[in-house]
């Protein structure tokens, strides 16, 4: 190991070079200058998981990030029978992993809530996380309505539009977690947890090591191994590195893969709300600031995503709580505008040319949505931005979840197209296996790559396209937008293909 | 002058030949390989290259190729009998194939074996197909010999020899499903980076490369559970034009490999009869063959030859001889002579937009064939 003939350029943290990785040449700060030394002689000592002598080296995959999505990857994997013999390395400093929280029901819920899709939803079943989840407070709606500040238009949807019986389920995010935990510690797989974080991530070219060289790391070395350096000192190789960090992962900057994007000139306020009465209606009304939405959490709680200018979100933020349930209420109900018109419940509406099959919600008249009573948790603010990686993959690296796409919170998908890509991952992955191919093929994660980037580049396009759309306050424009909700209530076809498109029936909204 | 080859039909079909007939046939067809053997012979002479190929090429015995460092000299005027080594003098010493490597030879095949090992590169389309045949191999496999397919390795128990195996390319992944892998090509080169590319990860570090040709085998007294002959039975002459000298690296070594394939197929198609009884003699009794190769039908013609290698020059122009292409019922009557039994057969389709390849009932370009040997008793 001392023989190691090492030849690398250190990048420092303020350079970023063009393409690092494709050199086979990446590290992330002057720790890993001392590394290669020393990782030999302290990374067995200090940890006393997978040290560098261990024996469950090297690793099949390596995860770098432990959240909803990377754990949604790891799950899958070790509950099918072609992959579950694949050895994992989890690398998250989250103390939540090695010591799983236990949530108990009577807790209040945490604002950090998701909505998962019934796509979402049979992916879980799947892999038999869902039974975990149902365990802890989840509560499925089936109606969603959608109106904006004009008081021109509004929309209803329902499940029984698309034959279903929900539209989707609202669970806290460490809900989700921690039911992917439980599974995953049902399975035999062979995992190891690393609580540090990454530090350097390299791969050596093969010529820096001696022909004869015979010792265990020179032959991961020859094999062009990803070796990665955690910030403890502590040292892994792997075959594949998956990057599900989140959206500032340091996977994707040390990788040197471009992304593109902007920011929204918006924050969102997240809270959680009581209600008197039950809900299990998804609100969603269109501020001239932003979206507010209201969404069921169960027991008479509700989630509120308020999306507005960073001023107006850090003055709601600090103003008080009674203040806040005010301006929350008028918000949903009164204010900025007037109600729309109801739709004429007997039917006799003018739209009833179009014949029979219209959907059930089309009848439904404009609802108020329930007023907020008091606020039940604290308010956090949190900036939004649009992100896009331009390569999914690159050799021995791919990126799923936030890492590889961040979107616009107003519709709900953002870890939806996460999870779509952890188990669209996983089951490639398995395709690989299944005819023996070497998991860090470029050409089998490029499949995985050429399935998920359609669908997530159009869902980011619908959604910036609704973000754009509903920022500017034009009169010709307001009216569109009006066209646009009736459009979408009365006629048919095209509302079950807003909802099956939204629930993650359809992959593209197009083209099924 | 044209701007391809035209199609030119075998005068006799392949099947029904006596073996002497075979013999002649086998040296006519022979005496005009030789000829543009020598050809390119001079022209890569002239181009300057330091490493020596042809010189001992052997051409009609199953004889691998040494590649000790004598200098150049043509091939040998041709014989209606095998012949032996032209300058046995010399040639003698085959080199060692491991420690008296020295490290700028080992640098030498490892840059070779990236190519071959490239999925971008020169063999790409090798790389494309080679998921495809797996999974036709996968479940013929499983099925016949009773294998669960859903466990990571199904094959494992099973002895399975790859015959013409270039760089591993097959042999990797079926060594990663478990099985038993001998992989055996008559070019040494071959063996030497398949070995340096298996040796990198400890599940295919099992593989047994053996440069020597299925007759040795078959004389050794060898039998495996399943014999795979994928891609074997295709002339590999390439009259290369190389003008760039950056290219020589790369088609200098495909026209090694190519020519030499030929060499090594030459007696394959002057016999594919006798190719098929070694390939049946290796097969134990109850045990599977798996053959692929290309179609001899008009729009193989298009594909293989007149798209691939004159329009989107996937291959090096020269790379196919229609003739010697097998048409499937060929292929099943040849086996049958061999008491092989040809069960399953598939065809391998090109989806052009997506560049994906597909299994499918259309046999018409690339067919891959999976044939059982009757158990004892």
């Amino acid at each position: 190991m001392n023989r190691l003939v090492v030849r690398r350029t250190l990048y420092s943290n303020h350079h970023q070079p063009k393409c690092p990785w494709k050199r086979g040449f990446c590290s992330g700060g002057e720790a890993a200058a001392a590394a290669p030394a020393s990782s030999a002689s302290s990374g067995q000592l200090n940890h006393k998981d997978g040290s560098f002598a261990g024996d469950d080296q090297p690793y099949d995959l390596a995860i770098v990030g432990g959240g909803m999505v990377g754990m949604a990857l790891a799950c899958s994997l070790a509950t099918k029978p072609l992959t579950k013999h694949l050895k994992v390395a989890i690398i998250d400093s989250n103390p939540a992993l090695a010591n799983k929280l236990s949530i108990k029901r009577e807790d209040p819920p945490d604002p950090r809530v998701s909505t998962v899709t019934p796509a979402t939803i049979s992916y879980f079943q799947d892999a038999g996380a869902w039974q975990y989840v149902q365990q802890h407070r989840h509560a499925f709606f089936d109606k969603m309505q959608v109106w904006d500040y004009t008081g021109l238009g509004y929309t209803t949807y329902d499940a029984r539009d698309v034959y279903k019986d929900v539209l989707g389920c609202v669970v806290e995010n460490r809900v989700l977690h921690s039911s992917l935990l439980s599974r995953i510690e049902d399975t035999d797989v062979q995992k190891t947890i690393y609580p540090s974080r990454l530090a350097s991530m390299i791969r050596y070219p093969s010529s820096s090591v001696k022909a004869d060289d015979n010792t265990r790391e020179a032959s991961y070395i020859k094999a062009g191994l990803v070796k990665l350096e955690m910030s403890d000192g502590s040292s892994l190789y792997t075959k594949l590195v998956v990057g599900a960090d989140g959206a500032k992962s340091q996977v994707r900057n040390l990788a040197g893969f471009k992304t593109t994007g902007w920011n929204y000139s918006q924050n969102a306020i997240i809270c959680t709300v009581e209600h008197s009465v039950g809900n299990h209606t998804a609100w969603q009304r269109f501020l001239p600031g932003g979206p507010i939405a209201l969404l069921p959490i169960g027991d008479n709680f509700s989630n509120i995503v308020w999306t507005m200018s960073p001023k107006q979100a850090s003055d709601l933020t600090v103003m008080n709580e009674d203040e806040f349930v005010k301006a929350v209420n008028q918000a949903m109900d009164n204010g900025y505008g007037p109600h729309p018109k109801s739709n004429f419940s007997n039917g006799s509406n003018k739209f009833s040319f179009l014949g029979g099959n219209l959907t059930m919600s089309t009848n439904e008249s404009f609802e108020v949505p329930p007023k907020v009573v008091k606020l039940a948790s604290k308010r956090a603010a949190f900036p939004l931005s649009l992100m896009h990686a331009n390569d999914y993959v690159a050799k021995r690296i791919v990126l799923i979840g936030d890492a590889a796409h961040a979107v616009h919170p107003l519709a709900g998908q953002g870890v939806n197209l996460g999870f779509g890509d952890a188990f669209t991952l996983s089951r490639i992955i398995g395709e690989g296996v299944a005819v023996g191919t070497d998991i860090g093929e470029v050409s089998l994660l490029r499949k995985y790559e050429a399935e998920r980037k359609p669908a997530n580049i159009a869902m980011m396009a619908v959604l910036d396209g609704f973000q754009k759309i509903y920022s500017v306050d034009f009169g010709p424009l307001n009216v569109l937008r009006a066209a646009a909700f009736h459009a979408a209530n009365y006629i048919s076809p095209l509302k079950r293909g807003i909802i099956s498109y939204a629930s993650g029936e359809q992959r593209l909204p197009i083209f099924p | 002058m044209l701007l391809f080859p035209l199609p030119h039909f075998p005068r006799f079909p392949i099947y029904s030949c006596s073996s002497s007939a075979t013999k002649r046939r086998g040296t006519a067809m022979a005496a005009k390989l030789l000829s543009r053997l020598r050809q390119l012979d001079t022209r890569l002479i002239s181009l300057q290259h330091q490493r020596p190929f042809f010189r001992n090429a052997r051409l009609f015995s199953g004889q691998q190729i040494p590649s000790s460092d004598s200098h150049p000299s043509l091939p040998p005027t041709p014989t209606p009998t095998p012949l032996p080594p032209p300058s046995a003098g010399s040639a003698g010493e085959k080199r060692q194939r491991t420690s008296s490597l020295k490290d700028h030879e080992l640098a030498k095949f490892a840059a070779i074996s990236d190519t071959w090992w490239d999925s971008e590169g020169p063999f790409k389309p090798l790389h494309a197909m080679n998921p495809t045949r797996l999974a036709f191999i996968r479940s013929t496999l499983c099925r016949h010999f009773s294998k669960d397919p859903n466990v990571p390795k199904p094959f494992d128990g099973l002895e399975i020899v790859d015959v013409g195996c270039g760089g591993g390319i097959l042999s990797e992944p079926l060594a990663r499903l478990g099985a038993t892998v001998t992989g055996v090509d008559a070019v040494e080169k071959n063996i030497k980076i398949a070995h340096l590319h298996a040796d990198l990860d400890p599940t295919t570090s099992t593989i047994d490369y053996v440069c020597t040709t299925a007759e040795k085998l078959v004389e050794e007294g060898r039998q495996f559970d399943a014999v795979m002959s994928l891609e074997v039975f295709i002339i590999n002459i390439s009259v290369l034009k190389i003008s760039d000298s950056r290219l020589q690296h790369y088609f200098s070594f495909r026209s090694i490999h190519l020519v030499a394939t030929s060499i090594h197929v030459i007696e394959h198609v002057a016999d594919p009869a006798e190719f098929c009884k070694s390939l049946a003699a290796l097969t134990r009794p109850g045990g599977a063959v798996v053959i692929s190769t290309i179609n001899r039908s008009i729009r193989a013609y298009a594909a293989a030859i007149v798209a691939a290698e004159y329009i989107l020059h996937w291959l090096p122009r020269g790379t196919h001889q229609w003739s010697s292409f097998l048409t499937p019922e060929e292929l099943v009557m040849i086996l049958k002579r061999s008491s092989i039994d040809v069960e399953e057969m598939a065809g391998f389709v090109l989806n052009p937009l997506t560049g994906k390849w597909l299994l499918s009932d259309d046999v018409s370009v690339n067919f891959i064939a999976f044939a059982t040997k009757k158990a004892e008793g």
